[in-house]
């Protein structure tokens, strides 16, 4: 029916990347909104936007985050399980150098009073985040550096982070919880412009990302690293340069999901920011179709599609009224399910389908 | 075994022929293997052996041709079924489990049992008896598989195939390319020990001595081709030799008319000198010159380190001994960026591992080291990429549906033409090929051998490597010869096949 090389053939379609994803996520919308006619309802308050579907994308902003700097560390061939644990480190960071203070034991009244202010930063917020992105990127290194030159496994070698970063994030802050009042540090999680504001921190974060892999030719080293270590080596690819820097921007990524999360939750608990968030991460990239352990091809596109499909998951399952302890489970199947999908069978049959549909 | 089962033989292979895309693989081939014999299969990389292997084993489905076990005609469905029929093989990587003991490795699936559990005494004196009786070793059977030496190993894993299969066809393919000379003993005498029993052996090797020391006939294919079935001691050394390298005197002469007229080209300016190059272990240190618009090849046996010797002139590893100086300038980074950047590339002998990255496509797989020379962030355009990818395309006539296919989906020919293709686009002053025409059908090798000669004519300088020694004769100008490691030979000019023979042999 179409010309080769047309640019809507069905084959083309069902082999991007995007396919899959944005096909699950329609499914799960579409089951809200056979569930929940006022599902979709948007309503607009002083000009900003409110609605399931907003929040949607409001709460899988911190995924989203990580998962474009998850993407690029598991088309290398690796995997990143200190995402979470680096969140709760950059959260500490941030807060503590707004409010040093609260690690003194005792402290004068006054002090006391200025601190609930909204105004009173100790360090001014350009200088707070630098600080913690920089922190983050430290950590992002350190796992980089361990999986490219001292050549552990990236499990292992990442999972180093993973178990000791709640420790130093709890010891950066004395084990205290810090409140944080600071408004404008409030603005990064809770703000809104129209949209979320963390929706445009995905947005820059993503194009960042895109630009680096699509306008240079990072993203093709990456996907060759991840494909042929040895093909690369001999093409003169720097396979180490290359890990190191899919591990720094990952742990860049997982620094500003950090400010986020902590600013949506006005305190820096280093026990439970970013808790699970590692695996939430790696799943919406695997739906996303990057395939984990082997590496190779990537989307970024499709890993920040996956983040929404678990969040929308999440979603529906509490408009549904199912109990948060159950949740665990339907993600499970989740799982379950991208794993069919993602099989050779799977796969051969809707090749199937999708010749049937050209002749 | 009884008397009238020795006159019937053991395995008899007729006309198998199978066919790869684009390859004929086995074509016709004969192979015969009596009861108590040592029978070498014999032939370079390539050749045929392996899938002769698979064919009998059940990995591989011929085309057609009949297998007959013990003159009864089988049809050899799966590795599974071969092993029931009583054909075992050992490979090179042993595929028992090394953290198990060696009772363990043999009795697995087979444990005595006492009272519903295992029976771990009589477990371990089992197969201390299966060893001593079998192999005649006496070894600690309750240690791990992983603490012996892989000598052991192999011999442990004869004995599972033996006792546990009980295999009456051992096929033993490259058992000693690991081993040391002590070790080989030591599996000799277990060969010579299982012999006498009545199993028969195939033995697979690139050792030629080892070839003498054991075997009784030896078998050579060349090009899917069986070449003919010999006494050991009947085949003098050097005539093997010839019979596995080849020759034919067809297309000779056609190619050294282009030879001779590249030969103008020689300017004889030094594009690379090394001297006293080498690395412990690797490459014993040597002299080595290259010409700009010369093809320098280098000839010599599987295992006499041409592959080493390219891989350090290219810069996997860095040497310990010697200098390299490429335009007059000493070398001191080694590294492949470092090499290509200086305009020395090498197309590494195995094509799947080391040189396509398979998903990537095609235009993809031919700009990549461009890339890499620019940097990463001096990036080329996708359009400019389809540019270069469509010239290369167009002169090494490659053949892909298009450019975005997967590099993965052509033949084997057209993904060497790609990697060539990828080393062109950077424009290099030295090129080495490691038998970049291994396993690619003869149009598309003729194709690449005159490709080499035109680039030394545009000037550029080539080391070509071969196990096809008609092939090296054919494209070169000069012609280094290897043996063990070390370079023995140096000739220029047209030179006597047998001369280079002899040199390959070890023979001065």
């Amino acid at each position: 029916m179409k010309q080769p090389g047309s640019s809507l053939s069905w084959r083309k379609v069902t082999e991007s990347k995007l396919f899959f994803p944005i096909v699950a996520l329609a499914l799960i919308l579409l089951f809200d909104l056979i569930s929940n006619p006022g599902f979709f309802a948007i309503q607009s308050r002083e000009g900003n936007l409110y609605g399931s579907l907003i929040d949607i994308f409001r709460n899988a902003s911190t995924v989203m985050l990580l998962a474009i700097g998850m993407t690029l560390v598991i088309a290398t061939g690796g995997v990143d399980l200190s995402v979470g644990a680096i969140m709760a480190i950059a959260a500490s960071v941030a807060a503590l150098m707004m409010n040093p203070y609260v690690m003194a034991k005792e402290l004068p009244p006054n002090l006391m009073k200025l601190i609930n202010d909204p105004q009173f930063t100790f360090q001014p917020l350009w200088v707070v985040l630098a600080v913690t992105l920089v922190v983050a990127t430290i950590c992002g290194l350190w796992n980089g550096l361990l999986v490219a030159y001292v050549k552990i496994q990236p499990m292992v070698a990442t999972l180093i982070l993973m178990i000791a970063g709640r420790g130093i994030a709890q010891l950066i802050t004395n084990g205290v919880r810090i409140q944080i009042f600071y408004g404008p540090y409030a603005f990064i999680g809770q703000g809104w412009l129209v949209l979320p504001f963390s929706l445009y921190l995905v947005a820059v974060v993503y194009l960042v990302a895109w630009i680096l892999t699509r306008k240079t030719a990072i993203g093709m080293f990456i996907e060759s690293v991840g494909i042929n270590s040895r093909s690369s080596f001999f093409s003169g690819i720097d396979e180490k340069k290359i890990k190191l820097l899919a591990y720094a921007f990952c742990g860049i990524c997982a620094g500003i999901a950090g400010l986020v999360a902590s600013s949506n939750i006005k305190t820096s608990d280093a026990n439970n920011i970013g808790l699970t968030l590692e695996l939430d991460a790696i799943l919406a990239v695997v739906i996303g179709g990057t395939l984990l352990g082997a590496g190779g091809r990537f989307s970024l596109l499709a890993s920040l599609v996956g983040a929404v499909v678990i969040q929308a998951v999440t979603t529906s399952m509490y408009a549904l009224g199912v109990p948060a302890f159950a949740l665990q489970a339907i993600k499970g199947v989740v799982v379950i399910l991208v794993i069919l999908l993602y099989s050779e069978q799977a796969r051969s049959l809707i090749r199937g389908i999708a010749a049937q549909r050209e002749t | 075994m009884s008397e009238q089962n020795n006159s019937v033989l053991l395995v008899s292979m007729r006309g198998i022929n199978k066919t790869f895309p684009g390859v004929q693989a086995l074509a016709n081939v004969d192979f015969d293997l009596r009861h108590g014999e040592i029978h070498a299969l014999m032939g370079g990389n390539g050749a045929g052996k392996s899938t002769l292997i698979k064919v009998l084993t059940g990995v591989e489905r011929p085309d057609s041709g009949t297998i007959l076990l013990a003159g009864k005609e089988v049809s050899v469905r799966s590795p599974k079924h071969a092993q029931s029929l009583g054909i075992s093989t050992v490979y090179q990587e042993i595929n028992l489990c090394p953290n198990l003991t060696v009772a363990e490795n043999i009795l697995i699936g087979r444990e005595p049992m006492k009272f519903g559990r295992i029976d771990w005494g009589g477990l371990n004196a089992q197969a201390r008896e299966i060893l001593l009786r079998v192999l005649g070793i006496d070894i600690d059977v309750t240690r791990t598989l992983g603490s012996y030496s892989v000598a052991i190993q192999q011999m442990v894993a004869i004995a599972r195939a033996l006792e546990i299969e009980s295999a009456k066809i051992l096929i033993l393919d490259e058992p000693t390319s690991s081993l040391s000379t002590h070790e080989t003993e030591q599996l000799f005498t277990v060969m010579r020990k299982l012999k006498t029993e009545g199993v028969g052996i195939i033995f697979i090797t690139h050792f030629v001595d080892q070839v003498y020391e054991i075997s009784d006939r030896i078998t050579v294919i060349r090009n899917g081709a069986l070449v003919g079935t010999y006494e050991t001691q009947a085949l003098p050394r050097m005539e093997l030799i010839v019979k596995m390298i080849g020759r034919s005197i067809t297309e000779l002469d056609e190619m050294s008319k282009t030879k001779a007229e590249a030969r103008k080209h020689i300017s004889g300016e030094s594009v690379l000198q090394a001297r006293e190059f080498g690395q412990t272990g690797e490459v014993e240190p040597l002299d080595l010159d290259l010409h700009a618009g010369e093809v320098l090849g280098l000839a010599g046996l599987v295992g006499s380190g041409r592959t080493e010797t390219a891989g350090l002139l290219f810069g996997l590893e860095a040497p310990d001994s010697g200098t390299l100086t490429m335009a007059g300038k000493k070398v001191d980074k080694f590294s492949p960026y470092a090499s290509i950047t200086r305009g020395l590339v090498l197309s590494p002998e195995d094509r799947k591992a080391a040189g396509i990255v398979d998903d990537l496509t095609v235009r993809e797989n031919i700009v990549l080291a461009l890339q890499v020379g620019q940097g990463w962030f001096n990036h080329l355009s996708t359009q400019k990429q389809s540019e270069i990818a469509e010239r290369y395309v167009e002169l090494l006539d490659i053949a892909t549906p298009s450019l975005d296919q997967p590099v993965k989906n052509l033949s084997g020919g057209n993904q060497q033409k790609v990697i060539l293709a990828r080393w062109l686009a950077t424009n290099p002053q030295v090129l080495i090929l490691d038998e970049p025409t291994r396993g690619i059908d003869v149009g598309t090798k003729a194709e690449i051998q005159k490709l080499v000669l035109t680039l030394a004519e545009e000037g550029k300088a080539c080391v070509f490597i071969s196990s096809e020694l008609e092939e090296v004769m054919r494209c070169s100008h000069r012609i280094a010869v290897l043996y063990e490691r070390r370079k023995v030979a140096e000739f220029t000019g047209d030179v006597d096949e047998h001369v280079l023979m002899r040199s390959m042999a070890g023979g001065g």
